[in-house]
């Protein structure tokens, strides 16, 4: 499998760039994530020769295509002027939530996810926020136009599973080994296995492949999962991710 | 008083930028540190300080190269929102002025592709309470005064008042754009900083037009 899209990750802070560099990297190992942070004479602020370099290196370092997400403001602004200039159709901008949209894109990335794909991955991280914004708060930021995001903000069904259980799907219930729960590194396995298979795979309910669901789960040490696959795949896909919940992801 | 720009106005008008932003530094951090991040003055003194090194060494051949030179150096030494900006005003006016003079509808069109480009880049709109309030009544008073049958400079004058009036008209506002977005009604009462400093530039633009640059 191959991870040939690479990520550029643009912050007002270098830290915070470098920050989600090192947390995305975690996610996926063979995916090319760089930091864009900062002003590049370590100021807050954004350079467009930092982002420039950044993009150009991946595609140099072989990247198929470079997905950039920004934080806010200026990194935004920054990043469009520079994929303007570029004119170059592998570089495209994911407007989505810094952290979360970098973690869904690297693991999409990971997963031999094209741009459309990877980016998308970005985008749905939105849903990730939506159940916990109340309505009015909600409101209001797009009342003040701060929030485009908030209004294309997929449903939650964009992170439950479209699919839903079937007739025929393959079950398996487990516990939870990991003591410190089913936090962002065996999420990350998880999610990749799953999306390895040509199966479509639930636990408890979500879409195995998304690493986002499956963290939102908040699934602690002894945690009951339940499985349900269905596909060509289903059978073997279980096994192998039934031996990966066995040997706690390979944690303790 | 030209009928026509040249370059020779560019690179003028560029060192004149310069100096204004420099002599009203402080006042604009005051503006940007009031309903922004405060940063507004020092980025853009440290970005036409560096477009006056950038103009030293090159040799432009056009207006359209002058502004160029200005629009790539803002976008990568201003940092803040300001450089892709007005970086992006700059560089599609620049496109607009390929010839050796502009005339007054040649004014009206390099600020309207300058105001397309804020426009295009920062989403805003006129009311937003951002620099797009000073730029959109600046190319409708150049282009009457085109149609009037005024000079480049006359056109430019025109302008700049219309950017000044425009930069005013923030004072009530409630930003729609930016960083003042997140201030809702506490942004009232304050003027855009964006706005005042691109009445600032295109105030010197006339000046310099008029010989008092």
């Amino acid at each position: 499998m191959t991870a040939s899209t690479g990520l550029v990750l643009v912050s007002h802070s270098a830290q915070l760039a470098a920050g989600a560099v090192e947390v995305a990297a975690q996610m996926a190992p063979d995916v090319l994530v760089r930091a864009a942070g900062g002003t590049g004479d370590g100021r807050i602020g954004t350079s467009y020769d930092l982002v420039e370099q950044a993009v150009t290196g991946l595609l140099d370092e072989g990247a198929s295509a470079v997905v950039v997400l920004t934080d806010l403001g200026s990194a935004t602004l920054t990043a469009e002027s520079v994929l303007e200039a570029l004119d170059d159709e592998r570089v495209v901008l994911a407007d989505a939530p810094f952290v979360e949209g970098a973690v869904a894109a690297a693991v999409a990335a990971q997963s031999g996810g094209d741009a459309a794909a990877v980016r998308a991955a970005a985008l749905t991280a939105i849903a990730a926020f939506t159940p916990a914004v109340p309505a009015t708060a909600a409101e209001g930021a797009t009342a003040t136009g701060t929030s485009d995001a908030a209004v294309a903000a997929p449903s939650d069904a964009a992170v439950t599973a479209p699919w839903g259980a079937q007739d025929g799907a393959v079950r398996r219930t487990m516990v939870l080994r990991n003591r410190l729960g089913l936090h962002a590194r065996p999420a990350a396995m998880l999610a990749r296995k799953a999306a390895d298979f040509d199966a479509e795979i639930l636990m408890n309910g979500v879409d195995a492949s998304s690493v986002l669901a499956i963290m939102g789960l908040g699934l602690t040490g002894g945690a009951e999962l339940t499985f349900e696959a269905s596909g060509p795949q289903a059978d073997k896909a279980l096994e192998v991710i039934a031996a990966d919940v066995e040997a706690g992801f390979g944690e303790e | 008083m030209a009928d026509t720009l040249d370059i020779a106005w560019a690179t003028d008008w560029v060192k004149a930028c310069a100096a204004v932003v420099a002599e009203h530094r402080m006042e604009l951090i005051d503006l940007d540190r009031a309903i922004g991040d405060g940063d507004h003055g020092e980025n853009l003194d440290r970005g036409f300080k560096a477009v006056l090194v950038k103009l030293e060494a090159a040799e432009p051949a056009t207006v359209g190269d002058v502004l160029k030179l200005v629009a790539t150096t803002l976008m990568s030494t201003v940092g803040g929102a300001a450089g892709p900006l007005y970086g992006t005003a700059f560089l599609r006016a620049a496109k607009t002025a390929d010839g050796a003079t502009i005339d007054a509808a040649g004014v009206a069109d390099l600020l309207a592709a300058g105001v397309e480009g804020i426009v295009a880049r920062g989403k805003a709109e006129v009311g937003d309470k951002t620099m797009v309030d000073a730029w959109a009544p600046a190319v409708e008073a150049a282009r009457a005064a085109a149609e009037a049958g005024k000079t480049a400079t006359e056109a430019l004058r025109a302008a700049a008042t219309a950017a000044r009036t425009g930069a005013e008209t923030t004072d009530p506002l409630v930003a729609r754009k930016g960083r003042a977005s997140y201030l809702g009604e506490r942004a009232i009462g304050h003027r855009d900083p964006g706005a005042e400093s691109s009445a600032m530039l295109l105030e010197a633009a006339a000046d310099v037009a008029e010989g008092g640059g």
